[in-house]
């Protein structure tokens, strides 16, 4: 599969603007479609997501919820048990435990246990990850907790032009899907120097976005830059990081962005690593449990006999998101750099 | 989607606040009883009793500034005269930490503007040892049980002097000193927190009890459901405050239910006692909390009170509300400034007046200053390295287990490996 496009015509977008046209763009063509979450009405939602859609599309397809999470999920359920394709946003991912049962129990498990009687076409939107000052409560990257559940897709874009390809696949997908946005990305590229000026997405490629309706696959990893020396797998924010780092150190890295998480495009993977012989994986997220020792055991399964060291895992630290020590605790260039030069050691 | 019986399509109701920005704000229409009007019920009375109370409002102060009718605590003079300064050090303190937020000097805050009595008058009803589990908007109750203002502002700098040790988010305070719960950012887990601690002091044979506080938009959260089941089936001795400032952040209070029936009606259907309260009037403040403390005391079980107030600024620093609400609401709120209403009350006693007010006004004014020097020479947030940075692995568990250790070592690694200018303590 590739991108499907369906108009020529592209601007520039961050990725704020790329999710909201998005929304726009399938609202447009499917009146099912509906969006809802806290603020996101007549506000536009926190981080102005979903700005202008209430005024475009009314009230009943763009409203704000209650403050409940459990809430919004089982009703998103319902909703998409009575033919409704409900994006509901979770504020912040940090928000979104109240709402586990209702996705774990419900919306992951319903095409499964009424054997396609019923399905939950919903797709919930919900920023996530650190380097805002957010502290625990704003921070947090809980993708591995998802991603240990069957039955839900999990989606997470690097750029404007994914954000909105991904977020489209999403939507029109038939299964529940958890889209992760990167919030500290959300304005401009981050390479992990905290302390250099911000950068936007106005340079960027991936900030070239169509006008219209595309798509980006779901379940297709994107090779952001070819290199022979080792693979370096990432998603979201941590996939800038990783690029900044391979122009820093001179490495010649394959960098993969995975995009989606569930179902995981393993073919690119196992491509890359037969092809460099060594492999490390990259999250925000903490490190146990966390989706990259998921990473390095299929690497490990299905590459073993072509690795010429151990798959390296560069991760958050296993401590809560910590407020005024952010930056000791986001895997950074000099984490990666130090993996790096552990793993291309001999 | 025909139907034979050619019955009229459903429509969904969708809530719509009043006034949106470039709308005049007109609350003329909101009912507001008289003070005085409402009963008091005796504190052993059953809650079928009084459901009234939970759709009224209880008012003390009325409009000649004199305390009236069966709610009037009758507190001293001089115990009105600390509330009004505890009420004015909150609101002093709210201006300088916003305003550092906007300096530069830390990542966020949150004001209290204008609902200053419901933490304050509270604080000053329950006994110093009862247990208090708040929301994010209640620096008043430390402030009023005698939290140095510097440690507060510690913490909201997460600096040298921070004992939350820079973890957590600016004012999410943890003083058990104070008998004042860890703040958390998630919403309204707190509520089931109190029913809790208020079931173990009552099993231990404990005479203390536990209040807890939320906004009118948390109680959608099904943690507040659970709460008041909690504590009807084991008669908690727990008081739960509904915060109604009318915002979450941009939706009203009808998206939490305030279309249909009040926060304290919530109250009815659990078998608990509902008071709805002016939460801009210090002394119906008071004296409801002190009227829900006595049955929780005595065992006659859990009050819920929603508090009627207004936010009258932002959510927070991060947010602009005349993106979605009318400038003009904070000024046309119909029930006042709680501070001027004791203010006036005290006056119309004859027990203040300008040249005492402002007299207090310059020594908080000072007072709060000079906590704030004192807090800035423990240093500003992102100034530098105020923790020590292995402190990062302190407090995940009791005793750190060896990948902790591990981690914490590839951390301290990695710094020297950066060259970074961060001086390790
Ligand atoms: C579980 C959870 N969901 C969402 C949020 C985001 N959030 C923080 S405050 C807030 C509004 C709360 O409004 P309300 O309860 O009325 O209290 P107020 O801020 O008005 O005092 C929201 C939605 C959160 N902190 N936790």
């Amino acid at each position: 599969m590739t991108d499907v496009i369906d108009t020529p015509i592209t601007t520039r977008m961050n990725m704020i603007q790329a999710i909201n046209s998005a929304m726009d763009a399938t609202m447009a063509r499917d009146p099912d479609v509906i969006v809802m979450g806290e603020d996101v009405g007549y506000f536009g939602g926190v981080f102005r997501a979903t700005a202008g859609l209430q005024a475009k599309y009314g009230k009943t397809r763009v409203f704000d919820t209650p403050i409940t999470e459990c809430g919004i999920i089982g009703v998103a359920v319902g909703m998409g048990a009575y033919g409704l394709r409900p994006v509901p946003e979770i504020q912040f991912a940090d928000y979104i435990y109240p709402a586990l049962d209702q996705l774990v129990s419900e919306a992951a498990r319903l095409r499964y246990r009424s054997a396609g009687d019923f399905t939950a076409p919903i797709t919930v939107r919900s920023p996530y990850g650190g380097g805002i000052f957010g502290g625990q409560t704003h921070s947090q990257s809980p993708e591995g907790i998802f991603t240990h559940v069957s039955g839900i897709k999990t989606v997470i874009p690097s750029t404007p032009y994914d954000a909105k390809g991904l977020l489209i696949a999403a939507i029109a997908d038939n299964d529940p899907v958890l889209f992760l946005e990167p919030k500290r990305i959300y304005n401009g590229p981050f390479n992990g120097h905290w302390d250099r000026p911000a950068e936007n997405w106005s340079k960027h490629p991936g900030g070239e976005v169509p006008t219209g309706y595309y798509t980006v696959p779901l379940g297709e990893a994107k090779v952001v830059r070819a290199g022979e020396a080792v693979t370096m797998l990432a998603y979201g924010t941590m996939v800038h990081v990783c690029a900044q780092v391979a122009a820093d150190t001179g490495v010649d890295a394959e960098i993969i962005d995975l995009r989606t998480l569930v179902p995981l495009d393993i073919a690119a993977i196992e491509r890359s690593v037969r092809k460099t012989g060594r492999c490390m994986v990259v999250h925000e997220a903490t490190r146990t449990g966390g989706f990259g020792a998921e990473l390095a055991a299929l690497v490990q399964e299905r590459c073993f006999y072509h690795l010429e060291a151990p798959v390296e895992r560069v991760t958050g630290f296993d401590t809560p998101y910590p407020h005024s020590l952010e930056w000791a605790y986001f895997p950074g260039p000099v984490r990666i750099g130090q993996a790096l030069k552990k793993i291309l050691k001999d | 989607m025909g139907d034979a019986r050619n019955l009229k399509p459903l429509t969904l109701h969708v809530p719509e606040p009043r006034f949106r920005p470039g709308d005049a704000a007109d609350f003329s229409d909101l009912e507001v009883p008289p003070a005085g009007a409402a009963p008091r019920p005796d504190t052993a009375a059953p809650p079928r009793d009084f459901t009234d109370l939970a759709y009224t409002m209880v008012r003390v102060l009325d409009e000649q500034h004199q305390a009236v009718g069966p709610w009037n605590p009758r507190l001293s003079p001089d115990t009105l005269r600390r509330m009004l300064r505890h009420m004015a050090t909150v609101r002093a303190f709210d201006e300088r930490m916003f305003r550092a937020q906007r300096q530069g000097k830390t990542s966020f805050y949150m004001k209290s503007l204008g609902e200053e009595a419901v933490a304050v008058a509270a604080a000053h009803a329950l006994d110093a040892e009862d247990m208090c589990f708040p929301s994010y908007r209640q620096q008043g109750l430390l402030i009023a049980r005698g939290c140095p203002l510097v440690d507060m502002m510690n913490q909201i700098y997460s600096n040298t002097g921070d004992k939350l040790q820079g973890k957590q988010l600016p004012i999410m305070y943890s003083e058990k000193r104070f008998g004042f719960f860890s703040i958390s950012g998630n919403l309204t887990t707190q509520y089931p927190q109190a029913v809790g601690w208020a079931m173990a002091s009552a099993s231990k044979g404990d005479t203390r009890i536990a209040a807890t506080w939320c906004g009118e938009g948390s109680t959608a959260e099904g943690d507040f459901h659970s709460a008041l089941t909690f504590a009807t089936v084991y008669r908690a001795p727990v008081i739960f405050n509904v915060v109604n400032n009318q915002w979450a952040i941009s939706s009203f209070s009808g998206f939490a239910g305030a279309e249909a029936t009040t926060f304290a009606a919530r109250a009815i259907g659990y078998g608990i006692a509902g008071l709805r309260v002016d939460g801009n009037d210090p002394l119906a403040v008071y004296a409801a909390t002190r009227w829900a403390a006595e049955r929780a005391r005595t065992n006659v079980g859990p009050t819920l009170i929603e508090h009627f107030t207004y936010r009258a600024e932002g959510h927070s620093t991060s947010d602009d509300p005349s993106q979605y609400r009318s400038t003009g609401e904070p000024t046309s709120w119909p029930l006042g400034d709680p501070i001027r209403r004791l203010k006036d009350h005290l006056v119309a006693l004859g027990e203040w007046d300008e040249p005492r007010q402002e007299a207090m006004d310059r020594a908080v004014a000072e007072e709060v200053r000079a906590a704030q020097k004192a807090a800035e020479a423990n240093g500003i947030l992102g100034h530098g390295l105020a923790q020590p940075l292995d402190s990062l692995f302190d407090g995940v568990f009791e005793e750190m287990p060896w990948h902790l250790r591990e981690q914490r070592q590839m951390m301290i690694d990695e710094e020297a490996a950066s060259g970074r200018p961060w001086d390790r303590k």
